[in-house]
């Protein structure tokens, strides 16, 4: 038995049964690592002696323990934009290089707590800017089902050391998109839980009105039991909210009669690749036949979101940024005087697409332009989220595709920004509405290529949307298939 | 309305950021482009609409004003680029 290609919940079970130890698994793991790295490039740095000490760790506690941690013996990877305490944490930017944070961020303090084991920090895009994994400043991140294309981002890593099977469960962040669109790419589940159910403290600071926490797993059941392992109300994150953490796993009973899906006209015009609509539109007929009730809905302002997203997102950007600064931590550049070691710190430790962000977002926020840009763009959210508040009158999710391609070759997008950005279109409205949504694979491309379907739920009812995400798992068999590698 | 070169520049000075001469030309390129884009926003009637700024609704939490955490000058120091008696060192800032 593969061991490192175990889900969570099979994992688990098997530990309690005493058919492996947390050792034999972690050790599983990260001999799939070395036989797969070269070629994949998930991770930036990985924590074998320490995780194996931990992992001897959670074989005493499973030994002696009736009801051990829900986590305990579990081998996790972590996006690196999570706050971990003594191992480094880059960003996949230069200007973090050589950081070791001095705190755990709440998620992994949840996690050591629950008696996870932290495999290592997964690759992603630059302070979590792009869509595709190409922008870290360290390497490019392979898709396991074809290595000439992205595994997507900005989480791009983690979903690829998942499809992998480099990990058992695996973390990412999500501001416009970035677990659910590498979840689609790489054939895995993702959710961006809603905006305050899981603490942002220590997570590197992208876009503070939009950034979520959330599990990236290779099944549903996966999912839930991951979001009620993490989720909690944090003191130290104000806006993290103070609402009771259901039993998610309790919410998989794989009957979906009389839920109402709602499907947006908007998100299914031109620029959709043609097997990709199919999918999605295939899994909803699946649905359908399962009990639930399907109806078109209306999202007006959807050709919108991309640019209310990069006035928004880049102007907090620009100010959660403003403290890599070189005086405290991070990378100082020998400069004549102070304004100088600022400039040169930040332009020696920024890659492009971080620049390129920075300066639109500073350019909004700055006098003479704040009403036109800024507030104009904070003014069609508040439309965008009536649209969707209007939508969840008449239904009780929305389904949709999660990006409008697969997978994209690398160095396919690029060449013009903008390219990069328009392919957001699907996921991005979520986070500027701050709403739940998950991605799970419907099926593949004529080029073997993984979709993704997303299912959009109201405000903490994660139970719903995967209720609904189970109930069509189970009527496939997706969520079985695995890369050749 | 056309992004300027000396509005880069100028904005370059707001960020902090120093740009070559390259840079200058490609940002101001691809920051003109970018802009026409989010300007389809101008297409829109927002009078009487109020920013949304707060996805969820909380309001400010409070806590009593009193040390939580353990003073660890060590570990916070340990990433300065440079320290002097538990001092972070830093350009002159004063002239």
């Amino acid at each position: 038995m593969n061991l490192a290609a175990l889900t969570f919940h099979e994992a688990r079970e098997k530990l309690r049964k005493r058919e492996f130890s947390a050792q034999e698994l972690t050790e599983a793991v990260f001999r799939r690592i070395s036989e797969t790295e070269e070629k994949l490039h998930c991770y930036i740095t990985l924590s074998h002696d320490t995780a194996l000490k931990e992992a001897k760790q959670a074989d005493e506690l499973l030994r002696t323990d009736t009801n051990p941690h829900s986590l305990l013996g579990i081998p996790i990877a972590v996006k690196d934009n999570f706050l971990t305490r003594g191992i480094r944490t880059t960003c996949a930017s230069k200007f973090l290089e050589n950081f070791i944070p001095p705190y755990d961020c709440t998620t992994v303090k949840n996690l050591r707590t629950s008696g996870a084991i932290i495999i290592g920090k997964t690759n992603l895009d630059e302070f979590a800017m792009g869509s595709s994994a190409e922008n870290s400043a360290f390497f490019a991140t392979r898709n396991p089902w074809d290595m000439d294309r992205v595994p997507g981002g900005s989480s791009g890593g983690s979903a690829a050391a998942l499809a992998a099977d480099q990990c058992i469960v695996a973390l990412g962040t999500d501001t416009g998109g970035s677990i659910r669109q590498p979840a689609a790419f790489c054939g895995v589940v993702g959710l961006k839980p809603t905006y305050g159910r899981i603490s942002r403290y220590g997570i590197i600071a992208f876009a503070s009105s939009m950034d979520q926490v959330g599990p990236m797993t290779k099944d549903v059941r996966d999912c839930a039991l991951m979001l009620e392992a993490i989720a909690s109300h944090d003191p130290a994150d104000s806006t993290s909210a103070n609402r009771p953490v259901p039993q998610y796993s309790a919410a998989l009973t794989g009957d979906v009669k009389g839920l109402r899906i709602g499907i947006p006209n908007e998100y299914f015009v031109s620029g959709i690749q043609p097997d990709v609509e199919q999918a999605v539109r295939t899994a909803v007929r699946q649905l359908e036949k399962n009990g639930a009730a399907i109806k078109e809905i209306s999202l007006p302002h959807t050709d919108y979101a991309v640019a209310v997203y990069y006035i928004v997102a880049t102007a907090e950007a620009s100010s959660n940024l403003a403290r890599y600064d070189g005086m405290r931590y991070g990378h100082r550049a020998r400069a004549k005087d102070l304004t100088e070691t600022y400039m040169l710190s930040r332009a020696e430790g920024f890659g492009p697409e971080v620049k390129r962000r920075i300066m639109l977002g500073t350019y909004a926020l700055s006098a003479g332009y704040y009403d036109a840009y800024y507030l104009k763009a904070q003014r069609v959210r508040a439309l965008i989220k009536k649209d969707v508040d209007e939508a969840f009158k008449s239904c009780d999710v929305i389904i949709a595709p999660t990006a409008p391609t697969t997978a994209f070759k690398i160095g396919e997008k690029t060449q013009d920004p903008l390219q990069m950005y328009l392919s957001d279109i699907y996921t991005i409205s979520v986070n500027l509405a701050g709403l739940p949504a998950l991605s799970l694979p419907c099926g593949f491309d004529s080029e073997g290529l993984p979709i993704g379907m997303q299912i959009i739920g109201k405000h903490f009812d994660e139970s719903t949307i995967l209720a609904i995400a189970y109930a069509y798992e189970q009527s496939t068999d997706w969520h079985k298939k695995k890369p050749n590698l | 309305m056309q992004l300027t070169r000396e509005e880069v520049q100028r904005v370059a000075m707001l960020a902090r950021l120093r740009l070559t001469p390259e840079d200058e030309e490609r940002l101001t390129e691809q920051l003109d482009n970018i802009l026409q884009y989010v300007g389809k926003l101008n297409q829109l009637d927002t009078s009487g609409i109020e920013p949304f700024t707060h996805a969820v609704d909380i309001a400010n939490p409070m806590r009593e004003d009193a040390i939580t955490n353990e003073p660890n000058t060590d570990a916070l120091l340990a990433n300065a680029p440079e320290q002097e008696n538990h001092f972070f060192q830093v350009p002159k800032i004063i002239e």
